[in-house]
Formats: structure tokens, sequence, C-alpha cells
């Protein structure tokens, strides 16, 4: 078996040195009505067997690559530069573990720092973690960490935060007996959430842009909620974003999370992403996650640890910070090596790219007959009406080749008001042939 | 000196007494690297795009304000990234014995199959009609780790060990709860579990009550019944356990815990020790998440992506979360809301625990780890593992003081005893096997045991490869006994001396700060 390098020679020569005469000698205080169970699975097969079998799985999956692709809420499809998936190749990033002994993992410190520092950047705040599993968890964590820093209990929802961010809070945040207040689905960002606040809210939760892709101003709703007592949590699911328009650091947020996934890491079906977390230096110790901090060593040279980890489980247990034991550490280096490629120049150019790819699309799909934009503001992600229920449409326009977007129900199946709604995104990747394809396929199907 | 007909010297006749400074700082392959943002580089950018046609609909939403990010062209980036790798120790350069982290081989093969288009380029909001074969290789995935646990269900959306066991833990709390019995909110779990252990059961709203070892590094059974109550709402286990030790009366802990109302929560971090050997679902186990990066081979990429699918027994099962695979016919959907579920016959499915449906990435991985091992080779691996440990632990006793007698599992744990008098500490052993070219073994873990050392050799290691291996620990231990201080001061030949972990933590550098402030951009 090729993982597995003794041989039958090799396992008699270390049974004779332990002492045994049968492996299972080793597993005496296994119950014996327990070991050897018969396991029906198949016989191990070679490379080449493997790749068949997932390579016939794969092939019935149509690739975004392979044509006209507008789906977004949540994960975007971005061209990332071949030398990120070099990197995150080589072994030494690939296979090594925790930096848990920094002396010979300051490839990973220095990465996580550099990480740590585009983070704080592009989000405007002052410190940020070393990542979190992924957007949607990093948004439950940001509720988790409010209630630490204000003591109380009652978490606010926009209403364009995207459903599934608002559903792990929910669940997270009713684990510890909080009270998660949603607003109404607010499709065109007209909602007044400083109604909402009260002097028991922790946090509220806004993401910019929002699930339907609307722009919003937040320092209102930073002003409301710090005339409260409350933080106010800002969610960004398109990293991109921030390319172009204003932090929510420059407005006012308390904590930003966000889901890195544009930036260096593919689509994946949703995984691993990586999830990020930055807030106000003053907050730093109530922060959840692996902290990356400089220090020096014996010789005075500059160097990289884990740091602040008193908050952390291995420590703290069930008085720690979070129970969250990994980051998301490649898809991290993945980030960082396409943050340091694009630079701020770039990645102003790849943000405006995927504007006026949108751009380009609204005024396409404006023309449609029956299609209405429901936007007065958009980055690279709006949300139009159609005539008929968004996801036979969808269904319909993929069967010609073409994914138009995220449709209604899929988000929110029990609101039959949004079932008409499609959101739709474009990038970079978006070509003039793929959004006339995009309308004139809706027009045949309308 | 001996010469070539050139002249030019062909052996080194003198040697430096010590190593002199050079005028870089580097030392031959070891090149100085310094921070992104030290490069010069800001206004810079290492990727070509198309002109802009100069459309801007952004009005007063435009960020002005300067980000600070500098770009780097691709030969720059390519060399400084090359160059961190280099500090880094990986197991592709040699054996990285963590206990309790599995760093086992991680084949390329799983590399390439999760890079397939259809697998790593597609959507997880695209219509399930153009997914089918994702949704498949979920499902077949699912069906693997329901067959080597003996479980009759899983979630697969947990996105690392611990977000598996707040999985687990949520699910029982919603069955106690849907049961009339939401006043249980005490845990049990040993000292020696993972910190993961207590900060999940306190991250669910229950609290958290210690059960001591016994003197074989086990549960005490007694403790535990004593400890026992209609107040208990389960017991974490991890087994095997964080001393490298399978809980023999395991059947008995399930038991107990089952009389008096409560769940079993066993931690899977270890289940590579009897995969394809013992299924849990046969000791009584009600729940337990599978890291798929130590287990089955993934990753660990310096410290995740992991993935943490968790498996439930029939009782817990209608309380698992959303969203997961249903297959109907020759057909896959996914069923991704609660009253979804509910709608489809599924019971009182449990909230949303992350934003899609899992690290697909990961599952493409494993799976391709476990087609390739087979259910023969998923034994035989865990076979080798275990007498991989059991040889280390052989071997190394004569010097080394292990910390419990009798065989273990899939790693040897080593109390401090040996170097009682010695001046050397744990820490110092450990940096001194760093010098000898070795990532150091798991220390100062588990807590139960003083100046623990806890050495995971995993069954990718070959026997010559551990001989090395223990020869060098072994010369250690003497070196240390004999009187040697140098090992205080070690590692003497990484990258990096000790480093100042206390001046970290007092005074936090989290970022890099430009000297001067942001400027509003043109």
């Amino acid at each position: 078996m090729r993982y597995l390098p003794l041989s039958g020679a090799d396992r008699r020569a270390m049974m004779d040195e332990i002492g045994v005469k049968a492996v299972d000698e080793l597993f005496v205080d296994v119950p014996k009505s327990a070991l050897n169970a018969k396991i029906d699975l198949p016989a191990h097969k070679g490379e080449l067997e493997v790749e068949r079998i997932l390579g016939a799985m794969a092939a019935k999956n149509r690739a975004a690559g392979a044509g006209p692709f507008f789906v977004g809420a949540g994960a975007y499809k971005h061209h990332v530069p071949a030398t990120v998936d070099h990197i995150i190749q080589r072994s030494e990033f690939l296979t090594a573990y925790t930096p848990y002994q920094p002396e010979i993992a300051q490839g990973t410190l220095q990465y996580l720092f550099e990480f740590q520092s585009q983070v704080a950047a592009l989000l405007g705040m002052e410190v940020a973690n070393a990542s979190m599993y992924d957007g949607s968890t990093a948004c439950a964590e940001a509720a988790l960490m409010a209630r630490r820093v204000t003591k109380r209990s009652r978490v606010v929802l926009s209403g364009a935060l995207h459903p599934h961010y608002a559903a792990v809070t929910r669940t997270n945040s009713e684990l510890v007996n909080d009270e998660v207040v949603m607003a109404p689905i607010d499709v065109e960002g007209t909602e007044d959430l400083a109604a909402l606040i009260d002097d028991k809210t922790s946090c509220v939760i806004v993401q910019n842009p929002d699930v339907f892709g609307n722009i919003r101003d937040l320092s209102p709703i930073a002003e409301a909620a710090h005339a409260k007592g409350a933080l106010l949590v800002a969610v960004v699911t398109e990293a991109i974003s921030l390319g172009a328009i204003k932090s929510p650091g420059e407005m006012g947020a308390d904590i930003v999370v966000g889901e890195g996934q544009s930036i260096g890491n593919g689509l994946n079906f949703g995984g691993p992403y990586v999830g990020l977390f930055a807030t106000r230096q003053k907050y730093m110790r109530q922060m959840p996650g692996r902290l990356c901090g400089e220090t020096v060593d014996a010789e005075g040279k500059r160097g990289f640890v884990l740091t602040l980890s008193t908050r952390e489980q291995h420590i703290r247990r069930d008085k720690a910070t979070s129970n969250i034991c990994t980051n998301s550490g490649l898809c991290a280096l993945a980030f960082t090596v396409h943050m340091t490629l694009l630079g701020e120049k770039g990645l102003r150019q790849m943000a405006m790219l995927s504007h006026e790819a949108a751009c380009k699309t609204v005024d396409a799909l404006g023309k449609v007959p029956g299609v209405k934009v429901l936007n007065k503001s958009y980055f690279n992600e709006f949300t139009v009406k159609l005539p008929a229920d968004a996801s036979e449409v969808v269904e319909v326009l993929a069967a010609k080749g073409v994914l138009a977007g995220v449709p209604g129900a899929r988000l929110w199946p029990h609101d039959p008001e949004t079932h008409n709604l499609l959101i739709v995104a474009a990038t970079e990747c978006v070509s003039d042939a793929d959004i006339a394809a995009l309308a004139s396929a809706l027009k045949e199907v309308l | 000196m001996t010469m070539n007909t050139q002249g030019r010297p062909t052996r080194a006749d003198e040697v430096e007494a010590s190593a002199p400074a050079t005028f870089t700082g580097n030392r031959a392959l070891q090149i100085e690297e310094s921070l992104i943002f030290e490069k010069d580089a800001f206004g810079e950018t290492g990727v070509d795009f198309p002109a802009l046609a100069g459309v801007n609909r952004l009005g007063n939403a435009a960020r002005k304000q300067e980000i600070g990010l500098p770009g780097l062209s691709e030969p720059e980036a390519m060399r400084h990234f090359v160059r961190l790798s280099q500090k880094n120790y990986a197991i592709d350069m040699g054996p990285f014995p963590l206990g309790s982290c599995t760093m086992k081989h991680n084949p390329r093969l799983n590399e390439k199959m999760a890079r397939l288009p259809g697998f790593g380029d597609i959507h997880p909001l695209q219509p399930q009609s153009t997914v089918q074969g994702a949704l498949e290789l979920i499902d077949t995935l699912a069906h693997w780790l329901m067959t080597l646990t003996g479980m009759p269900a899983v979630a697969m959306s947990p996105k690392a060990g611990a977000h598996g066991e707040l999985c687990g833990m949520m699910t029982i709390k919603a069955a106690l709860e849907a049961a009339g019995e939401g006043h249980r909110t005490r845990v049990l779990a040993p000292e020696s579990a993972h910190g993961t252990n207590p900060a999940t059961a306190a991250q669910c709203g229950f609290t958290v009550d210690a059960i001591p070892a016994d003197a074989t590094g086990r549960v005490d059974l007694e403790a535990l019944k004593a400890k026992l109550g209609p107040d208990v709402a389960a017991i974490m286990v991890t087994n095997p356990n964080t001393c490298g030790l399978f809980e023999r009366e395991i059947i008995a802990i399930a038991e107990a815990i089952h009389s008096v109302g409560g769940y079993f929560y066993c931690d899977g971090a270890n289940f590579n020790a009897i995969a394809g050997k013992v299924r849990p679902g046969d000791l009584g186990v009600d729940a337990m998440h599978i890291n798929l990066h130590k287990t089955f081979s993934t990753p660990h990429g310096g410290g995740g992506p992991g993935s943490g699918p968790t498996v439930f027994s029939a009782a817990l099962a209608p309380f698992a979360p959303v969203p997961f695979v249903v297959k109907d016919g020759e057909r896959f959907h996914l069923v991704e809301t609660r009253r979804a579920a509910k709608a489809e016959g599924e019971g009182e499915a449990g909230g949303r625990l992350a934003a899609f449906h899992g690290q697909m990435g990961m599952f493409v991985r494993a799976l391709s780890y476990m087609l390739s091992h087979g259910g023969d080779g998923v034994r035989q691996a865990a076979e080798d593992a275990v007498l991989n440990a059991n040889y280390v632990l052989a071997r190394l006793k004569s010097e080394m003081s292990p910390a419990f007698s009798g065989y273990c599992m899939h790693e040897a744990l080593f109390d401090d005893s040996f170097l009682k008098g010695t001046g050397v500490e744990t820490i110092d052993f450990a940096k001194a096997m760093i010098d000898e070219g070795y990532h150091p073994m798991t220390m100062y873990f588990p807590l139960v045991v003083h100046g623990a050392m806890l050495i995971e050799p995993t069954e990718s290691e070959s026997k010559q490869e551990l001989d090395l291996f223990c020869d060098a620990l072994l010369s250690l231990a003497r070196r240390a006994k004999a009187g040697d201080q140098s090992m205080k001061s070690a590692p003497h030949f990484a990258p990096r001396r000790r480093l100042d972990e206390t001046a970290a933590a007092r005074n936090p550098v989290l970022r890099w700060t430009p000297k001067e402030p942001l400027k509003a951009a043109e």
C-alpha cells in the first residue's frame, strides 16, 4: 500500500522489540466484542482507479469557468494568479502544523502577521486576527464577542444580512440564551434599524454591500448603536468591494467580519474559505481566535509568535473567548499571496473591473422586458425582480448553459415575496459575451 | 590542502572554530526576509489587468482613503514566500511527532483531485441540478464515515474538530430540550480532555465538571459515577484518550451516563488509532466528530483549514443540524432549512452552523485518501500507527520515563521524571530536538502528567526513520543526565533562537503600522 512504509519484515522486527506476537495484542484494552468488527467497504485502489472514480463525479458538475456565470451571494468567482496555488502547495506551508514551535515556524508566523496587517488595513480597523473558519462563523463569533464586551444579551440583525449568516448567528447566540431579533427582509436598503436598538442590545449586525447588493452608509447606524451603548458589527461578504467602497472602519464599526474567499481562494462548493475578523485595539483581548504578534529571539532578532493565548481554549478551557482551535491557515496564505501581488493598486483595479462588469450587466438586463433592477446603489451585485419564479427561470437558463444568479427561494424558501427575485453578481471574470448571453437567454425565457 | 589541476581546493582542510557573522545576516540557504510592507512597494502591483472603461456609479460610497497595501511583482512575491517557506518545518521534511495532532503524510493525489474544476470551481448556491456529482461525493463520504464508525447519521457541515464538538453538544442540548430535559446543564469531562471540550460545553451554555484520572491514566469510573445526577446532560470523553490509552471501561462509562439519562459525546480526535478496527457505535457513543485533517490525511496547512463531520446515534440523528444531503432515487438534493427538514419528515433538525455545506475541498481529499486505502488499508494504517507508537515506547523506555505502564495506542506519553535533577526541563528537551532536525513532540499536554511529552509517530514513518529518531532522543536523554546544559539554550541551529513570548503578550504588536498616517487617495 503506497502510503504505508512498513514492510512485513519491519512489522515482525518491531513486534519482537515490543514483545508481542500479533498486533492485536496492542489492542488489549479494547472490549473483545468491539474489536475487528466486519467493515463493508471496498478494498484499496491505485491512483489511476481513484482518479477515474472521482473524475467521473467531478464531470457531473458544471464548473463556474465553463460558461457565463453570475452566481454570488456570499461566494464569488474571481481570477486567482497562478503563483498563489504554487505557493500554497509548497510542502513547507501545506504540511506544517499550527506554529506551536516558533523557532521552526517563522514562515507561517510571518505570513500570518502580514495577513493580519493586510486585513486590518483592508477593513479599516486597528487589529485583525489570524482568520476564522469563514465569514458566517466569524459573524457568529462577533455577536458573542459583543456580548462579552457589553455584557448584554440581545442581538439585532439587519433584514438584508445574508440569511445563512443570520442563521449561524442565531444558532450560536441562542445556545447561550441570547435574544436574536431579525428585521424584516429589506430588499431595497430602507430599513430603520435604529428603532430596534434598545439599552439591552449588545450589537447590531449589518452587511455592506448587503445581500441584495445595496451599498449602505453605516455611519448613522454606528451613531445610533453607540448612543445606546451597543456595538456595530459590520459584515463584508465580498472582500473585493473594499478596493472600491468605504471600509466599515471609516464608518464607525466596532467589529468587522468578512468572507475572504474572493481573494486568493476558489469557490470550492462553499469551503474551505477564510473568515476575516477585525476590531478596535481596545477590544483586542476579547477577540476570538488565533493571534500572531511580533517579538524578538534570544539574540535580539525580530521574530513572530502566537500570542495572547490566555484568551484561548487550550489555556482558559471553559473560560475561553471561543472554542476555536484552528484557523484557516492555508486559505489565509492564499489571501495574503494574492493580496501581495495585487497591492492597493491592483485591488482597486480589480474592484473597479468588477463594478464595471456589474454596471454593464445592469444596463443589459434593464433592457429585457419584464426585468426590473431594484438597486439604487450597487458594487458588483444587484437584485432584479422577474415576472416569474426566479428558481424556475434559473433552472431553464442553467439548461441553456447560463448560470444566472441566486434565486430568492434558494435563500428564503419560506418567504414567497422573495421568490421572483434574482441576485446577480458580476466580476472581472465576466465578459461582454457572457453578459449578452445572459440577457438574450433571459429574454427568451420570459 | 588538496588541489585539483586548476588549483581549486577540492576539500576544506581548515574549519573555522566558530561561524563568522555575515554582512547580510543570511546563513547560506537561510535567507533573512523582510515584511512585504518594508519592500518599498506601495503604489505598485504584480497583476496586469485590462484597462478600465471609466464607468463609476459608486458616488459617495467610493473609498477615498488610502488603504496602505504594498504590491510586489511576481518574482519578488515568489521569492518572498519561498524564503518564508524555508523557515518552516513540515511533514514532508521529516518526522512531526506532535501527539494528539496526527501529522501523517498528505498524499498529493488528494490535492490534484480537489483541484478538478468540477470540485474546486463550483459555487455552493448554483442550481442543485448542476452539482449532482458534488452532492454524490458528500453522500459517498458520509457513507464511509458512517460505516467506519457504525453510526447511522452524520452532519457534514462542521468546519473543524472544535466546530464538530459544538455540533455534537448543541445536538445533545436540542435532544434534551425536546424531551423536556432542558434543566440538565452539567457536562462531565476528564481533566485530561482537550481544552476545546470544556470551551465547547461552555459555548453551549453548559457548566463543566472535571472528572479525575485514575492511576492508569484513564477515566476514574467510580469518581465518574459519584458525579452523576439528574442535572447531567452529557459526558465528553476522548477515546483513545489524550494519554494515548484506550478507555478500557468505555462500555461501562457509556452505560453509566445513559443510566442517568445523559448522552455520551466522544471526542474523535484520536479516531486514527482505531479506524477500521473499532466502531464507536459499538461502544455506546451518541455523537463524535471526526477530524478529516487528522485521520483522513487532509493537510494541516499551518493551522487549518480543518474539517469536522460529526456522527450521531439514532437517538440524536433527528436533531442534527441543517444542511444535509438526501438521496432520492438516483438524484441528490440538499435540505437547507429547519422548516424544510421538518417538511421532509427529517425531524427537528438543528440550526445552521456555517454558511454553506461544509469543507468540500477537504471532503474531496478525504475521500481520495479513503478510496486509495480502502477498508483494508484504513485498518492497516491504524495498526501501523499503533505499532509505530509502541515501538517508540519500547525503544525509549530505557532512558525516558513512560507516564503509564503497559501498551499505548497511537501515541506514547512520557513524563519528565527522567530529567529530574538534570536542570533540563521538558521545554529544553523539546527545543534540543529541533537542533537534531526534528519537530518536537507535544509538550506539557495532557495536563494530568508532569512535564508531559506526547509522541505520535503515525503510520507514515518507516522503521529506519523511527530508529534514527529514537537513537537521537536516547542520546539527548543521556546528554541531559550527564549534565550537558547546552539544551537550556537550544535551539542553536534554527532560523530563530528561543522567542520572547512574554514580551509579545505584554506589549502586543499584531500588525505592521505605517510610519506616516495614510492619505486620501487621488
